[in-house]
């Protein structure tokens, strides 16, 4: 098999945002101690004169931003997902969402696959968080191509944008010539009848080795990315779940309010189709290695194999 | 303008507070009525502003960090020219566009929603920040209460604005003395405030009676020539001032006058204005 490239997305979050610093001058980023980590730190030496690191306070630093884009520039504010969705949750409600300022928060370390930091570290709560606040896209990019695309959209997009990245390298899979990203638009990238399998984020990956598996065993089944889950792509949604009849949501994020709730509220009013959800089913993570995690939690291929096997039997 | 000229209008605004609160029957006079005339001076005296165009790209900007103060910037607003001052009788009212507290979309004027302590502080920084990142000589002053800086981020955004040397940043601290559920140093005592805000590379200027004119141009002029540092001015005020019963009332922070009580306020305002 043919070695394929693998990137995490906080690094890519990191190159485009070099890329873009490249071509327009009021983009500014902004970290809370974490520049090594959110891998923004070659923002930092390309343009020291617009990277401000505002030491280990997230809450002001969601300030700063806030203010920095009233006055017409265009802050990233990158910290882990914890402290930008969690810690600063009301900061970006009240200071970003409610006055609708064009702040973009770049929150890296996402999900379980943070790996041996732990359950403190592992946010399985962000897209729950942010999709509930007006106004707010929320973006889940599933790799390197897609998460620098989904950069480089999100700063062309009037208002407050929420990108989730991820700790973890995984392969790159949209490294096509005809790739194009569009907030909002969910890409179908197997067609199936049997059952739609609508991944988010690392994910996708998992879930198109999954449906590989479950061909070997005769079910077709149509897999869909959704990078953006605020706004939904509804149409696509409603598409697939009236071909197949049968949706799986998977996830690297708790069960509740995310991918699978947002599919799950555009279903049940608009096409009620049996579901299953997969994801963290209400509880925290734990310390260890991200691949070691995702197979216990049964967010690997294998996992996703077994639980759609069991949801369709 | 004469401080004659500028106690009429810190009335005009006091009055415009009571006919805000009592036609919405809630908010709140008490913190609104300590700041009418650092809102008066703001508006009247020191920013750079045009109330023909709130959006001005070089104007001064005014952060209320202490949001749930609105009808006293409402008021300064209204009587400076952003909008009519019949429009302080729909304060909170359904379809009114002044919300209970300041919110960016709806009020001409308004350069940030608030209402959440703690937050404006932090706003005003990045604003102040931002002039210093591309030399723009405006400069950002933004309204604290005495209670509000027990939040844990007023002293995040200290620190962040003393280091950063943020010199076009002037934040005010309106130490009437009291919160909602009482005196300040009963509840959760921040003082000492001034030394606190020194001990985060501030330069401080006390005032002694911050309803008095004299003692805020002097302070607002200390902090323009102050460079190298952001200003805090921290001043002493009488909560409900200039409405003879709700002064140092604990419990005029969030009431709004009855009918009754409106036209004795009213009455003790035009008498001032008056005299």
């Amino acid at each position: 098999m043919a070695e394929t490239k693998a990137v995490a997305t906080r690094a890519s979050y990191g190159n485009a945002l070099v890329e873009l610093g490249n071509k327009v001058d009021n983009l500014y980023v902004l970290d809370a101690d974490l520049a090594a980590a959110t891998q923004t730190g070659i923002f930092k030496k390309a343009f020291p004169e617009r990277h401000i690191d505002c030491g280990i306070q997230e809450c002001n630093m969601v300030g700063v931003a806030a203010g920095l884009a009233t006055t017409g520039k265009v802050p990233f504010v990158s910290t882990f997902a914890m402290f930008a969705a969690g810690r600063a949750y009301e900061q970006v409600r009240n200071s970003v969402g409610y006055p609708h300022l064009n702040v973009k928060i770049g929150a890296t370390h996402a999900g379980i696959s943070v790996g041996e930091d732990g359950a403190s570290h592992q946010c399985l709560e962000d897209i729950a968080l942010m999709r509930e606040i007006p106004g707010m896209v929320v973006i889940n990019p599933a790799d390197d191509v897609e998460a620098r695309a989904a950069v480089e959209a999100a700063y062309k997009h009037e208002g407050p944008v929420y990108l989730r990245f991820g700790r973890l390298a995984v392969p790159v899979i949209n490294d096509t010539p005809d790739y194009k990203f569009e907030i909002g638009k969910g890409v179908t990238l197997k067609e199936g009848s049997d059952v739609s399998l609508i991944a988010t984020g690392l994910e996708v990956n998992e879930t198109l080795q999954a449906a590989e598996m479950l061909e070997k065993d005769g079910i077709h089944a149509e897999v869909i990315n959704i990078h953006t889950i605020k706004p939904l792509d509804e149409e696509l949604v409603v598409k697939t779940a009236s071909k197949t009849k049968k949706v799986v949501t998977i996830e690297e994020h708790s069960v509740i309010g995310g991918l699978g709730s947002a599919v799950a509220e555009v279903l049940c009013e608009q096409c009620p189709t049996k579901m299953k959800r997969i994801g963290v089913y209400d509880r925290f993570g734990e310390s260890g290695p991200a691949k070691e995690l995702l197979h216990k939690y049964e967010l690997d291929a294998e996992g996703i194999y077994k639980q759609v096997k069991e949801f369709l039997a | 303008m004469t401080k004659q000229e500028l106690q009429q209008i810190a009335t005009d605004v006091r009055m415009g507070i009571i006919e805000g609160t009592h036609a919405a029957k809630c908010g709140h006079p008490g913190g609104s009525l300590s700041a009418a005339e650092v809102f008066t001076y703001l508006y009247f005296e020191e920013m750079n502003i045009d109330p023909k165009n709130p959006q001005k790209e070089d104007r001064d900007r005014f952060v209320l960090s202490k949001g749930h103060t609105a009808p006293g910037l409402y008021a300064a607003l209204a009587y400076r020219g952003y909008f009519p001052v019949e429009d302080l009788k729909t304060l909170r009212h359904v379809g009114s566009h002044l919300q209970g507290h300041p919110c960016l979309a709806h009020t001409p004027g308004v350069d940030m929603s608030s209402g959440s302590l703690g937050q404006g502080i932090s706003v005003a920084a990045g604003m102040a920040l931002s002039a210093k990142l591309t030399n723009d000589d405006y400069r950002v002053y933004t309204l604290l209460g005495d209670g509000e800086i027990e939040e844990g981020q007023v002293w995040e955004a200290a620190m962040f604005a003393g280091f950063r040397k943020l010199d076009n940043l002037c934040v005010i601290v309106d130490n009437n003395g009291l919160q909602i559920d009482g005196p300040v140093d009963e509840v959760n005592s921040p003082y000492p405030i001034a030394d606190k805000f020194r001990a985060f590379n501030f330069h401080v200027v006390e005032v002694a009676d911050g309803n008095d004119f004299d003692q805020l141009a002097a302070a607002f002029k200390e902090a323009r020539e102050t460079k190298g540092a952001p200003t805090a001015i921290v001043m002493k005020t009488v909560k409900g001032k200039g409405v003879s019963y709700m002064e140092n009332q604990v419990g005029w922070h969030g009431k709004a006058p009855n009918d009754e009580e409106y036209e004795i306020a009213m009455k003790e305002l035009k008498e001032a204005k008056e005299a």
